[in-house]
This record gives structure tokens, C-alpha cells and sequence, in this order.
């Protein structure tokens, strides 16, 4: 028999043997007999109208077969489709185009090289007209209006906390910092593009749909409601999502793609693949963040923080396509109290239309949690350098005490449970924190740039709770059904879908910790509608707090199935059995036991006539509270004089996740989001020009760190469980990638404060620092 | 356009095919040869997905024409394992869990084993400096690296004891 | 992004080459393929036939003769790379070559393909500038020398005619004193350079400088060489002093323009460090 490899096992992963041997089967490994190929003719505007569409050229491509256009889709009211944002966008445009590279002619052909001459030879003739880039100016009264359906750019307006209370503070607060703090546009970019490939049976009017999703039973319900009135019945769908090449937010929402393969393989009655451009994927695929927002934070004479305001605006190009939970329109940003024990806060967040592609995805971050830490880290270093403070006694004094817990946030949020102190101390011991202070003193005395920045971030993942979490009305509980086979071992699906995370893995070491079946033994299965209970799917790191806890309770639940079984083989009641993990065993007599195989064997083959036969369960898991997992990280870096150019010396990450499951997961998932931090505030950003151009469409151009750029990570680790989950895990693949930014921030920030420096947008590039140098008369000329 | 009859050897077998002058190697190994380990992640030859070993070094197979692999030796990870037996550089992978979603993998592999073939003891940063030409956005790298140092202990310490084990 | 339809040649001969870019006027030479394949792929470029000059035999090699380091034309970045001969006695080219793309691209990509490609931002004109280099043109009508500052013409563009194959780069050989260095500012690896500079130097024994060769990358419509910063150094000392005022001259000969890589004022800078730093470390090399 195998090891069981529960909890704490570094199991190598089940997953890898396909994928170490080109056995993967990704989107764009799948053929059909017969299947046809689609490809999408782009705007090269922001804003235009739509003069003609002249496809007679590309008509007489040998192998080209049809065209899509707004007007055909019209035809079927299919133009339109709504957004997990429960906001609305262009399948393809009637007579209007609202940003670069939307959409506007699907092009069908025999194959992808005939397509692709398809799309080159199909003329669209444009008007060009004026454009909206600039949130602020999109707000103001007489502007260009972004959506002809809409009153205003303003999407929504929200708000949270108390506004008085929190002014009144302010009032009387002895220290208060302001900052414009923009947090860019930027992509995903996971290695493989988003793709489908929709196969309609016109016999059985049958539609299998196979597609790059993190949430396929989502994409199922979206599908059945755009095109139910047409005849796709929710039963006859299926949506397959094959292994995926990286998802972090990107797959989640439904793309124009999508339902134009969909259309196309109805129309064709053939099966039909979309797979994306890189450069398509980059300029027109939902983007992440895109917030600016002004915060302020205010301390009493002790240096105590005593309040936080924040005034946001969120750019959400032309359609708010985040997949954001219903009732949080910023996502959970008032998260952005933090790490931190004041209770006086506010903030408002307006939504807002601009000429850019749509979206808002949670990129590698639980709905906008990254904006929140990055704004109050940055914040409070500012306020602890505008005291004269060393950043990591400002912290230690303002943090959440560990007896705090579970914590009431001024926001409204109730943290399960923490010890920021610890970590922030485990950091600072792992780097050596004095002496770095101390070599920074000297350097600076010598006039070389170097700086020390801290991040003490909360997190907030696991969405959620049925009663506050639901995305388009689905509410966000995840799955797990549990078959165990009679020879003991078993079969567990999932309402998830893995894209790296190693769920193959992990989610069965969870029910051999559980139930004592060996994780080799617990087949995983995930992203076959047909086969797979009801989930929302994976991002927002809600796998292990939600389908990781319905697999822990499903696996209770045949336990307490096999207590029954064991009371009946070894004739004794139920309360003189104790489980020891992989048996039931007589309180006292050890040698009388039945290990979980002998069990499951009798559940099929001579169970207590009382029970019914079989071993199998479901558990859809509604999460009673949120996890909050947390972390300290520190970042040494060098500035050159000469160029601008920082170099990320030393950086240190303790992260505090919880219940570790595969601890060699959790590192991998560390170093990946860490690197995934490290990019958006070093490299990455989707830059457009006035007329709506994007800069930052290819990956010449949009600046995904190699292994070259990539700093060495040391991490460390806290334990902190959390106490309302079934085995106190946290949840991990996000905190990294929320937490780094700001530490890399504020260390360049530390080692230019002295020469007057506040503050610096993320990316920090070269350029950037250099001209603050020059700015501030720090430049090194030769 | 011109088309072409191909003969060249794909890990190790002799294949033929008649190849429009365009259609790029990569496509010819995916949708020809049914061989969908090499992937495409990007458009302007930045990714490495497509990783494969032409004439004994590893070279980006979007930027190469079908056509020009006439007559060459190509390797593709389908290859890498022989007689059921994982490359060193696979079990590496495996045992420092250098790969997440896997996408990037296949062309991480075939290079890294490229290098290593030249270079059997490297450092940390020439490990880094010779996959720079493959992006991996979910590991972060750190594994990768150690999984080439794996691999590379691997194949130092068999090439140490030659051939007694027979 | 697929490449538009096309015909495809690879003759086995330089005059077979020659003789169909004559016979073909849209046709063109394809090399390691890694500027002219994307730019297929995006469709910036429609030549009805390419000339793969892969299989020509003798375009690919590394010698001394005659007071010239010869490279074919077909010689691949990697090979400068990994060539003990260039680590050791041109290092301004080893750096050059080590710092074009990525490992991955280096293994495909020429030299011969990168001059005759003339992209402002190609590293190895710069290089060339800084060597007094000179090239070798295989027309019908036979070979011509190229002296390198006759042939970038334009962003993109050079004296080769269409139907002219660029066969060799001869760069001076090796002379006691010599030293070189090449310095990029890139964003990360596989980008190209946000500026750069090329350094070749020759100091006497007195610590003279007896030549020089200065030229930067990407910073003009064409590799730029910077005459008056080479005439600074002619004829001085080689210290601190004479090395500002080259770097003074060499930002003054830049023609940055700003862009997503940095502003003017930025790139300007950048050239006056570079050159300081390249200087330096060329001085050090040449007195080894
Ligand atoms: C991701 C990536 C990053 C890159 N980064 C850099 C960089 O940092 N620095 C840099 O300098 N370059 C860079 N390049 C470009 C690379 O070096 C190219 O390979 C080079 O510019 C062209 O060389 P080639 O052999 O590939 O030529 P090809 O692409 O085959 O040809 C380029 C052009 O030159 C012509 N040509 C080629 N050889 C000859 C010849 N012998 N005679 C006449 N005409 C000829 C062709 O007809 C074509 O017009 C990069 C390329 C890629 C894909
Ligand atoms: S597909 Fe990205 S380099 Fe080939
Ligand atoms: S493992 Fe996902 S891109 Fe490398």
C-alpha cells in the first residue's frame, strides 16, 4: 500500500507525468473530423463608426466559408452578452466600435492559415471619431459618452464606512498624509492564449463546448442564458475545460470568441476552433486593475493611525466585465484597512467607461485586494517616514494585536484570525534587518542608493458566503462529490478547475488525510460540466477554502458511513470506535480495527441492512466566513545613479496561509506569485496614447519578467490556522502577488526619501527613477 | 506558393510531407505530425513555447519555416524519454517541481537538457541566463533552476560511472 | 499570425542565390530568419520569394588573415558567442553578440542577417562602426567591399543592392593595445536597447590613445558613429578627464527621440554613462 500522504506531505505531483511528457491536452491540442477554423477581424480604432464591411475579396479566398457580423447576430438578438458584472457587452458592433482591437468580423474558414488570409482580405471602412482614455475626463460633465446604452461614464458609485466619523478624526490628527497612488493597467499574460472549440451536434442539438475556462459551469449558465431564446437548453450544454496553461483571472470571463465559435458551429453545423493571438489576447482579453485612487492616513501625536480615506476611480474600459462578486462593485478593496487597529474609515470608488477594452479581471488576487494593499503599505510608509520612523516599529506598534482576533475591520470585514507581529518579525530576522539599516546609513553617507521597503499585508480570499457572495445571482459555494470504489479506492470531482495549482494533487491529500484512502489511490476530476457538481470555479485562490473544505466535509461525511460499517462488522456500538488515519479500532483494543479499505469493501458487499449500500457523497461548501491569510516581506534593493536601473538585491517572504496541505505547492505557488508581484511593480504595464493605442500589445513590448529579471525569493512561513475552516487552511496562491508590490515600492521609496522623494507609480522603471533623480539632483552624470 | 516535399527525422523517425512554402515548423509538428508537446504562446518569437531541437540546438519552431527542416534531425519533448525511462531532465522537473500549468515545460526541458549537454556543471545564474529565452509565467523560476541542478548531479554522477552498470 | 503565401528557394550555391534574386525582384534572401519570419507573420513584409541561403556552403566561419578577423556572413550569434577566439581577442564583439535576444533566437540569428536587416536597433552596426569594419558584397557581377560606414543608408535600409548577397564581415585583427566594450540599457532580456554604446580602443604603452572607434545603437535612424567623441580621444591620455569629454561629444551625437523606453533627456544621459562605463572597462581590457 502506498503512503497516505496527508497534511504536511510534499507529495510530488500526481498531474506532472502528461505534462513532462507533451501529454498535456490543452485547447489547442484538440481536432475534430471536419472542424473549421475562425478568425477575427479587429478595429484599428477606439472610437469609430462603422462605414462599410466589404468581405467580397476575402469571399474569394479558396477555403474561406463564411462571415459573422453584428447585423447576422442581430438578426438572432445575439449582438449583445452580459458580463459576470452583471453590466453588458458587444459581441460584435452593429455600427460603432468603442475600443482598439474589438471585435467587428468573424471570418470562417477551412483552417487557420486560410483564415488568417481571410481576415487580410476582408476591408472595413472606418469613420474615426473622438476618444476617451482618461477616466477623470470621462467623468467630467460635457465628455465624449463611451456607451450609447448609458446616461453617463459613471458605471456605479459606491461607498463604505463612515464618512463623519472619519472626518471628524481627521480633524484632530496630529500627522495626515495624501497620495495619488495609481495602480496600472496591466495583463495576466498566462503563457497560453485563451481558445474554443464548440462542436454543435444538429441531430441532437447537443452543444459541447470545449474552451480555456476557470469556471466552466459559469460558462455553462452564460451560455444558456444568452442563447437559450435561440434553443440552447442549459441540459443539452457541455462545457469541457481541458488543462489549462495558465489562468490567473484571465479565463474567467466570457469573450466575444466564444460566442462567435458557438455561432459559427451552429450556423456551419460543424465543429469550430478559436484559438487567440498573443497580440489579440493582450489588447483585447479583460486587463487587471486600472485604479487611481487618493488615500490619505491620518495618526494621533503617538503615532498611532487614527483614520483612512480613500476617493478611487476605477477605469473599466468600455464594459465593467470584472467577474466581481454582485454586492461589491469594487470588489473587496475596503479591504484596505489592513494589517492595521483603527476604526475610523471611508472610501468611495467610482466605476467608469472609457475607449478601452473591457474588463477588470482578479488578477492572481482576490477582486481588487491587490489595489487595497498596495495603497495603505504604501501609505503607511509614507506616514512612518513623515514621522521619522523606522516603517517596521511604525508597523509593529499600529498591527492588529494576536488577542484582537477575530478582528471587526473599521470597513465591516471580520478577520478570522492572525499574528502580524510574528511574521513581521520572522522576516526581519531571516534578512537581518539592523544591519541592513546600518549599511544603508553608510551607503547613503557615501552617496549610493539603497533602500530597504516592508510589506505587511492582509489578505481576504475564499469567496464566500453564501449570504454576502454571488456572481450574476450564482452563489459562491464550491463542490466536491466523493465516490470511493469497492476496493477502496476513489473518484472525487470538483466544481473547480486547476491551471497549475495542482488540485490533482492537493484535493487528493485532502481526502487521504481524511478518509485514509492513499492520495495516489483518489483519482481528482475537474472542468466536465456533465460530470462535475456545481461550482464557481477557481481564482480568487477559493479552491482550498471552498472546494478544498467541501472535499474535507465529504470525506467526513463517508467516514461517519464507515463508523456505522465498522460498528456493524466488529459488533460493538459506534462511541466505542476511535479512527486512527485509515481505520476504526475498538477504544482499548487496538488489534480490533477495520482499515477504510475492509470498510468501503463491506459498504458493497455486506452492509448493516439499515444503511443504504455504496460509498459515495456530495458536499457543496458554503464558506461561514472569508480567510484571511497574511504575511510580512522585506526588499532590499541598489539604485544605479547612472541609469535608473534598481536591482532587487535581497527579498524576503513569511507568508501565513493557514493548514499547509503540500508544502512544496504552497512554495511553488509562493515563488509564482511573488514573481507575479514583482512584475507589475518593476516591468509590466498596458500603456495607451491619447487616441486609445495600445502600447504593450505584443511580448516585445509587454514586459513579462525571464528568469534573468526574476529576483531569488527566500521564503519563510507562519502558522496561523484559520478557525472557521474544517482544517484551518487559508487559502495561498494569490498573497504573494498582493503583497510584493508594495515592498518593492517602498524600497525604492526608502532609498530616495532623504532626497525629497514621496512617492513612485508602479511599474518602477528605469526612466522613472532616473528622472526623479534628475528631479530631485541625485542623477549621476559621468 | 510553392509546396515542398519534406523528409526529416522527428525524434529519432524518418517523416515525410508535402509543406506549403508558409506553413511554420511548429504548425507542421502540431497539426501535421500530431505532435501537440510544442506549444505557441506568442507572435513575435519572445516565449519559447515552441521550443524545439533542430540539429542539435534548441530554436524557436514558430520562427522557423517547415521547409527549412528538410533534411534535419528535430527533437520535441515527445522525445526526451527513452525506452519508458524519463530524461534526467524530466525527473528533475518532477522531483523540484518546476512546472505548474505545464504549458511552458515542453520548451524548458528541451532547452535546459540542450544546455546541459554542454554545460554539465553550471552555476544558478547560467542556468537562468540560458532559459532566458523561455517565459514561465506561474513558477517564478526558482524550481526550474533547481530542477536543472537536478538533473545536472544526475547526469554528472552517471557519466561518472560509465557503462559497469550493464 | 500567419505568414502570407509565398515561394521558397534554398539553393545549395552562392551563384544559384545570385541568380535567383536577379531573376526575382521581390524576392529576398532569407537568413537565420528572426527579423524577416515575425515580420511575415505580421504581415509587414510580402516578398513572392525567399532565397533561403541556409544551405550554401562556406557562409558560416570564424578566421584570422591577413590583419582581418573574417566572420561569414551566415555565422550565427551563438557561435560568436561560444568562439574562444572572440571571447578572448574581441571582446567588444562578444559582448555584442551576447547581448542580441536570447539564448533561443542567438542559436538561429546571424550576423550577416542583423547588419543587412539595418534596424536602427540592431546591436551589431554600432559594432561594426566601432570596429572600421568592412563588408564583403557578392553581386553578378562578382565581389565589392563595403566599407562599413557606406553601408546602413536609412532605418532598414543599405547599399546592398536587391540582387547582392552579403557574404563577409572583416573586422582589423587583434593589435597589441586594443580593447573594446559594448554597454546596453535593455528592459529585460530579448528587448532591444534603449541605448547602447560600442567602444574600440587602442592605447600605447604611454597610455595614449592611438585610436578610437565610437558608435550607439538605437539611438537615430541609423546606428550613429560619433566622429567628434573618437577625435577626443585621439592623441590624449587616456584618463579620466579624456573620457568625460568623449562622453560629453558622444550624447551630444545621439539623436534620441522619446518613446515608451524613456524621454530624450533620459536616453541622452544614458549615452554619456555608457560611454564613461564602456571607456573604462575598454581601458582596462586593452592594457590586459
Ligand atoms: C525576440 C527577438 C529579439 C531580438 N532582439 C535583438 C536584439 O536585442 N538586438 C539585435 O540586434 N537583434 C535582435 N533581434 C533580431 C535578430 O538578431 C535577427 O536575427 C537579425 O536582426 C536578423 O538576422 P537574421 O539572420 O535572422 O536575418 P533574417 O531575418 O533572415 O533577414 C533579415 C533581413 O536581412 C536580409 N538578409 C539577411 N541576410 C542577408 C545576407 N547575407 N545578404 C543580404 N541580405 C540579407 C533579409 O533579406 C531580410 O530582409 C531579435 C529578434 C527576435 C526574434
Ligand atoms: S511561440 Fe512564442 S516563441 Fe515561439
Ligand atoms: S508552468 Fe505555467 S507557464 Fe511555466
Amino acid at each position: 500500500m502506498p503512503e497516505i500522504n496527508g497534511f504536511g506531505h510534499s507529495m510530488k505531483r500526481k498531474e506532472d507525468a502528461r505534462f513532462l511528457q507533451g501529454k498535456g491536452n490543452y485547447i489547442d491540442d484538440f481536432k475534430l473530423p471536419g472542424m473549421l477554423w475562425l478568425d477575427i477581424v479587429r478595429s484599428p480604432y477606439a472610437h469609430a463608426r462603422i462605414k462599410s464591411i466589404d468581405t467580397s475579396q476575402a469571399a474569394k479566398v479558396p477555403g474561406v466559408l463564411g462571415f459573422i457580423t453584428g447585423r447576422d447576430l442581430e438578426k438572432y438578438n445575439l449582438h449583445w452578452m452580459p458580463t459576470l458584472a452583471g453590466d453588458k457587452q458587444m459581441v460584435l458592433p452593429i455600427d460603432t466600435v468603442k475600443y482598439q482591437s474589438q471585435e467587428v468580423v468573424a471570418v470562417i474558414a477551412t483552417d487557420r492559415y486560410t483564415a488568417a488570409d481571410g481576415v487580410a482580405a476582408v476591408t472595413v471602412d472606418y469613420e474615426p471619431l473622438p476618444v476617451v482614455v482618461d477616466p477623470h475626463k470621462a467623468l467630467q460633465p460635457d465628455t465624449i459618452k463611451v456607451r450609447d446604452d448609458k446616461d453617463s461614464n459613471r458605471i456605479w458609485h459606491w461607498e463604505v464606512g463612515d464618512r463623519e466619523g472619519t472626518a471628524a478624526a481627521f480633524a484632530q490628527a496630529a500627522t495626515i498624509v495624501r497620495e495619488k497612488i495609481y495602480i496600472p493597467r496591466i495583463h495576466v499574460a498566462s503563457i497560453e492564449t485563451c481558445g474554443c472549440l464548440a462542436d454543435w451536434d444538429g441531430v441532437n442539438k447537443r452543444l459541447t463546448f470545449y474552451v480555456t475556462s476557470q469556471a466552466p459551469h459559469v460558462y455553462r449558465t452564460v451560455l444558456a442564458l444568452v442563447a437559450g431564446h435561440v434553443g440552447l437548453s442549459e441540459e443539452n450544454i457541455r462545457v469541457v475545460s481541458p488543462d489549462i496553461g495558465g489562468g490567473f483571472g484571465g479565463k474567467v470571463p466570457v469573450y466575444p470568441g466564444y460566442v462567435l465559435a458557438v455561432a459559427a458551429s451552429v450556423l456551419l453545423g460543424k465543429p469550430v476552433k478559436w484559438i487567440e493571438d498573443r497580440s489579440e489576447n493582450l489588447a483585447a482579453d479583460s486587463f487587471a486593475r486600472d485604479y487611481h485612487i487618493n488615500a490619505e492616513l491620518a495618526a494621533d501625536q503617538a503615532g498611532r493611525i487614527v483614520a483612512m480615506r480613500m476617493d478611487t476611480v476605477a477605469d473599466h474600459g468600455y464594459s465593467d466585465a470584472q467577474a466581481s462578486p454582485s454586492k461589491f462593485p469594487a470588489g473587496l478593496f475596503h479591504i484596505a484597512t489592513g494589517s492595521y487597529d483603527f476604526q475610523k474609515a471611508y472610501m468611495q470608488v467610482d466605476g467608469v467607461y472609457t475607449n478601452k477594452p473591457p474588463g477588470g479581471v482578479a488578477y492572481r488576487c482576490s477582486f481588487r485586494v491587490t489595489e487595497a494593499v498596495h495603497a495603505i503599505e504604501r501609505m503607511v510608509d509614507i506616514l512612518a517616514h513623515e514621522r521619522g520612523e523606522d516603517p517596521a516599529e511604525f508597523r509593529l506598534r499600529n498591527f492588529i494585536k494576536p488577542e484582537q482576533f477575530p478582528y471587526m475591520s473599521a470597513l465591516g470585514w471580520e478577520y478570522d484570525s492572525g499574528n502580524y507581529h510574528q511574521a513581521l518579525r520572522v522576516a526581519m530576522d531571516m534578512i537581518g534587518y539592523a544591519d541592513l539599516r546600518r549599511e544603508q546609513a553608510e551607503k547613503r553617507a557615501r552617496g549610493e542608493l539603497m533602500g530597504i521597503g516592508i510589506s505587511s499585508f492582509t489578505e481576504i480570499v475564499g469567496a464566500g458566503p453564501a449570504h454576502q457572495f454571488d456572481i450574476i445571482g450564482l452563489k459562491m459555494f464550491d463542490s466536491c462529490e466523493l465516490r470511493v470504489h469497492p476496493t477502496g479506492k476513489a473518484i472525487a470531482r470538483f466544481g473547480t478547475k486547476s491551471q497549475g495549482q495542482g488540485h490533482e494533487t492537493t484535493y487528493a491529500q485532502i481526502i487521504a488525510n481524511e478518509l485514509g484512502i492513499p492520495a495516489e489511490h483518489v483519482k481528482i476530476e475537474e472542468g466536465d460540466t456533465d460530470t462535475a457538481p456545481y461550482g464557481l470555479g477557481t481564482y480568487a485562490s477559493r479552491s482550498t477554502p471552498t472546494a478544498g473544505a467541501a472535499a474535507a466535509v465529504a470525506a467526513r461525511k463517508l467516514r461517519d458511513k464507515a463508523r456505522k460499517i465498522a460498528a456493524h462488522l466488529l459488533e460493538c456500538a459506534e462511541d466505542d470506535l476511535e479512527w486512527d488515519k485509515d481505520r476504526f479500532f475498538v477504544k482499548g483494543a487496538p488489534g480490533k480495527a477495520k482499515t477504510i479499505q475492509e470498510l468501503v469493501f463491506a459498504a458493497y458487499t455486506n452492509h448493516p441492512s439499515d444503511l443504504e449500500g455504496g460509498f459515495e457523497t456530495v458536499h457543496y461548501y458554503n464558506p461561514p466566513n472569508l480567510t484571511y491569510p497574511f504575511g510580512s516581506y522585506i526588499c532590499v534593493v541598489d539604485i544605479d545613479r547612472g541609469t535608473g536601473q534598481v536591482q532587487t538585491r535581497r527579498f524576503v517572504a513569511v507568508d501565513d496561509c493557514g493548514t499547509r496541505i503540500n508544502p512544496m505547492i504552497v512554495e511553488g505557488q509562493i515563488h509564482g506569485g511573488l514573481t507575479q508581484g514583482f512584475a507589475p511593480a518593476m516591468m509590466e504595464e498596458m500603456q495607451y496614447d491619447e487616441n486609445g493605442n495600445l502600447y504593450g500589445g505584443t511580448f516585445m513590448d509587454y514586459m513579462v519578467p525571464t528568469a534573468v529579471e526574476s529576483p531569488k525569493w527566500e521564503v519563510g512561513e507562519t502558522v496561523t490556522p484559520s478557525p472557521h475552516h474544517p482544517f484551518g487552511a487559508k487559502g495561498v496562491g494569490e498573497s504573494p502577488t498582493v503583497g510584493a508590490p508594495p515592498a518593492f515600492a517602498n524600497a525604492v521609496v526608502d532609498a530616495l526619501w532623504h532626497l525629497g522623494v514621496r512617492h513612485v507609480d508602479i511599474p518602477i522603471t528605469a526612466p522613472k527613477v532616473w528622472e526623479l533623480l534628475k528631479q530631485h539632483g541625485a542623477a549621476l552624470e559621468e | 506558393m510553392s509546396t515542398h516535399h519534406i523528409k526529416l527525422t522527428l525524434n529519432g523517425e524518418t517523416k515525410e510531407a508535402d509543406v506549403p512554402a508558409r506553413l511554420l515548423l511548429v504548425h507542421l509538428i502540431r497539426e501535421v505530425f500530431n505532435l501537440t508537446g510544442t506549444h505557441i504562446g506568442c507572435d513575435t518569437t519572445s516565449c519559447g513555447a515552441c521550443t524545439v531541437i533542430l540539429n542539435g540546438r534548441p530554436v524557436k519552431a514558430c520562427t522557423v519555416l517547415a521547409v527549412q527542416a528538410d533534411g534535419a534531425a528535430v527533437q520535441t519533448v515527445e522525445g526526451l524519454a527513452q525506452g519508458g525511462q524519463l530524461h534526467p531532465i524530466q525527473e528533475g522537473f518532477h522531483q523540484c517541481h518546476g512546472l505548474q500549468c505545464g504549458f511552458c515545460t515542453p520548451g524548458m526541458l528541451l532547452t535546459s537538457a540542450a544546455f546541459l549537454a554542454e554545460h554539465p556543471n553550471p552555476s544558478d545564474d547560467e542556468i537562468r541566463w540560458a532559459i532566458s529565452g523561455n517565459l514561465c509565467r506561474c513558477t517564478g523560476y526558482m524550481n526550474i533552476v533547481k530542477a536543472v541542478q537536478y538533473a545536472a548531479e544526475k547526469m554528472r554522477a552517471a557519466s561518472a560511472q560509465p557503462a559497469a552498470a550493464d | 499570425m500567419i505568414p502570407p503565401a509565398f515561394d521558397y528557394a534554398a539553393p545549395t550555391s552562392l551563384s544559384d542565390a545570385l541568380a535567383l534574386l536577379s531573376q526575382n525582384p521581390e524576392a529576398k534572401v532569407l537568413a537565420g530568419g528572426h527579423s524577416l519570419i515575425p515580420a511575415l507573420k505580421f504581415r509587414m513584409a510580402s516578398p513572392a520569394l525567399l532565397v533561403d541561403i541556409n544551405k550554401v556552403a562556406g557562409l558560416a566561419y570564424l578566421r584570422e588573415a591577413g590583419g582581418w578577423l573574417a566572420i561569414g556572413a551566415m555565422t550565427r550569434e551563438a557561435d560568436l558567442d561560444r568562439s574562444a577566439l572572440v571571447r578572448e581577442k574581441y571582446p567588444l564583439l562578444a559582448d555584442t553578440a551576447r547581448m542580441i535576444a536570447d539564448p533561443l533566437v542567438r542559436n538561429l540569428a546571424t550576423i550577416g542577417g542583423n547588419l543587412a536587416h539595418a534596424d536602427p536597433a540592431n546591436d551589431h552596426p554600432a559594432t561594426m562602426l566601432a570596429y572600421r569594419a568592412e563588408v564583403t558584397a557578392q553581386g553578378p557581377a562578382g565581389a565589392r567591399t563595403i566599407p562599413i560606414a557606406d553601408f546602413f543608408t536609412g532605418p532598414f535600409t543599405t547599399s546592398l543592392a536587391a540582387n547582392e548577397i552579403l557574404t563577409e564581415i572583416r573586422l582589423p585583427a587583434r593589435r597589441a593595445g586594443d580593447g573594446g566594450c559594448y554597454l546596453k540599457i535593455e528592459r529585460k532580456v530579448g528587448d532591444y536597447a534603449t541605448a547602447a554604446v560600442a567602444v574600440q580602443i587602442n592605447v600605447n604603452a604611454a597610455g595614449v590613445c592611438t585610436s578610437a572607434g565610437l558608435a550607439l545603437t538605437n539611438l537615430g535612424l541609423t546606428a550613429i558613429r560619433c566622429a567628434a567623441a573618437e577625435a577626443a580621444l585621439v592623441g590624449q591620455p587616456l584618463d579620466e578627464a579624456a573620457i568625460k569629454a568623449a562622453a560629453q561629444r558622444a550624447a551630444q551625437a545621439a539623436e534620441p527621440v522619446s518613446d515608451y523606453r524613456g524621454s530624450e533627456a533620459y536616453k541622452r544621459s544614458l549615452v554619456t554613462t555608457l560611454t564613461v562605463r564602456a571607456l573604462r572597462t575598454a581601458l582596462e581590457r586593452a592594457r590586459r
